[in-house]
């Protein structure tokens, strides 16, 4: 399918979409460049893209938190979708709201992000391209001796700026207080920030939550391989624990504590 | 509901990344970083990043003040105007042009820096012209 004809289905998919929904999540031209945007009834769909990608999911929770009522399509790729299966188990967005108009992602695309799965389940639109290659960083890594990794990782931080762009962009980031800002995990005014906690508070925070969409790593000025450090979370995630986030929304995050279920404290039930 | 993005320049200093004000009902709800832009290929600063914090902020001026038995009182642009060409008038014929400095800011526009430089040099007549990030 030539990238033509995907973009003119996904645009009639949104089309029909919106007879139904209040609005659809999608990339539009704007500007000089492109952002997201709620696409409703009446827009021109031909402003509709795809490229680059942004966390869309995101714009979702933000609407559906401030609209409870509204029905919602996204057009998604398959981390989009991935990331959606991660916050609607965290109660960031209804999965009774939203329609997801899946896309597959080009082979070149699934290359260039090591994708292991370049397409959502819901595919509305294109053929499933094969899996990109592992990062070869982490074969790298691997390789390196525990002082090593740590150096490597050394090496890495202290490029950081502390912009929390990392934070910002990814879509699995929503606490509405992060540890990152506490003085209490992280000693304020220092630049670099400290190591190795700073990244390291983050990196345990994603365990059971990335799903290896890489906007972190795309949007950190100082090209620190993020998702390096979220790859070896997720390859122990899946190989420690059996989760791999994003896969199934049945999936119970084996970190996360449901207080209904499990008390913290046997003897008060609390 | 009306959620959409306008596209934009950050202000903070002079490299001028590209950025998305993401608005939701006429208000500035946060940042997306422009990941065509040319000059900031997707990537922001903490600044950038927080850009619209000072739109809404509670201590933002949004009008001129008069500090006055030292309090701020609000006061109109006209008078206030007219209040500092008086005293950089005073100043300039008691302690000589030399005497005042004017400084800038990486958040003005070139433009708006050139009419600083010139309103030093050419109305009070100094070289004292520096930056926001040498205060």
């Amino acid at each position: 399918m030539t990238e033509t004809s995907l973009l003119a289905e996904i645009r009639q998919a949104v089309s029909e979409s919106l007879d139904r929904l209040d609005g659809v999540i999608a990339l539009r031209r704007s500007g000089t460049g492109v952002a997201p945007h709620l696409f409703q009834r009446g827009d021109d769909l031909s402003e509709l893209v795809i490229e680059p990608k942004y966390p869309l999911m995101t714009v979702v929770s933000r609407l559906h938190k401030r609209f409870p009522e509204i029905r919602l399509g996204v057009v998604a790729r398959g981390c989009d979708e991935r990331a959606y299966v991660e916050m609607a188990k965290r109660n960031q967005i209804d999965p009774q709201r939203l329609t997801i108009i899946g896309f597959a992602c080009t082979a070149e695309e699934a290359q260039e992000c090591y994708c292991s799965q370049p397409y959502p389940q819901k595919l509305v639109v294109g053929q499933p391209a094969p899996a990109g290659p592992v990062n070869p960083l982490v074969a790298e890594y691997d390789a390196l001796s525990r002082e090593e990794r740590f150096e490597f990782w050394r090496r890495q931080f202290v490029k950081c700026i502390k912009c929390y762009g990392c934070r910002n962009i990814c879509p699995e980031c929503f606490c509405e207080a992060c540890a990152m800002e506490d003085a209490a995990w992280v000693e304020p005014g220092l630049l670099a920030p400290p190591f190795p906690t700073f990244h390291l508070i983050r990196a345990m925070h994603m365990a059971s939550r990335c799903v290896a969409c890489r906007e972190c790593e795309r949007t950190c000025p100082a090209h620190i391989p993020l998702t390096v450090l979220y790859d070896l979370m997720r390859r122990d995630m899946e190989a420690l624990l059996g989760y791999v986030p994003g896969a199934d929304i049945d999936a119970e995050p084996p970190l996360s504590v449901k207080l209904d279920k499990v008390p913290l404290r046997q003897d008060v039930g609390v | 509901m009306e959620y959409k993005n306008v596209e934009t320049t950050c202000i903070y200093c002079g490299c001028g990344c590209g950025l998305y004000l993401e608005v939701l009902d006429g208000r500035v709800i946060g940042v997306w970083p422009d990941k065509m832009h040319a000059v900031s290929q997707g990537k922001l600063c903490i600044k950038g990043w927080n850009i619209s914090a000072f739109l809404d902020h509670p201590d933002r001026l949004t009008k001129p003040m008069i500090r006055r038995d030292g309090r701020l009182v609000e006061t109109s642009w006209d008078q206030a105007l007219t209040l500092v060409a008086e005293r950089l008038n005073a100043i300039k014929a008691e302690s000589g042009p030399n005497s005042i400095a004017f400084l800038t800011s990486a958040k003005c526009t070139n433009e708006e820096n050139y009419l600083l430089q010139k309103l030093a040099r050419a109305v009070i007549g100094t070289n004292n012209v520096d930056h926001c990030a040498r205060l």
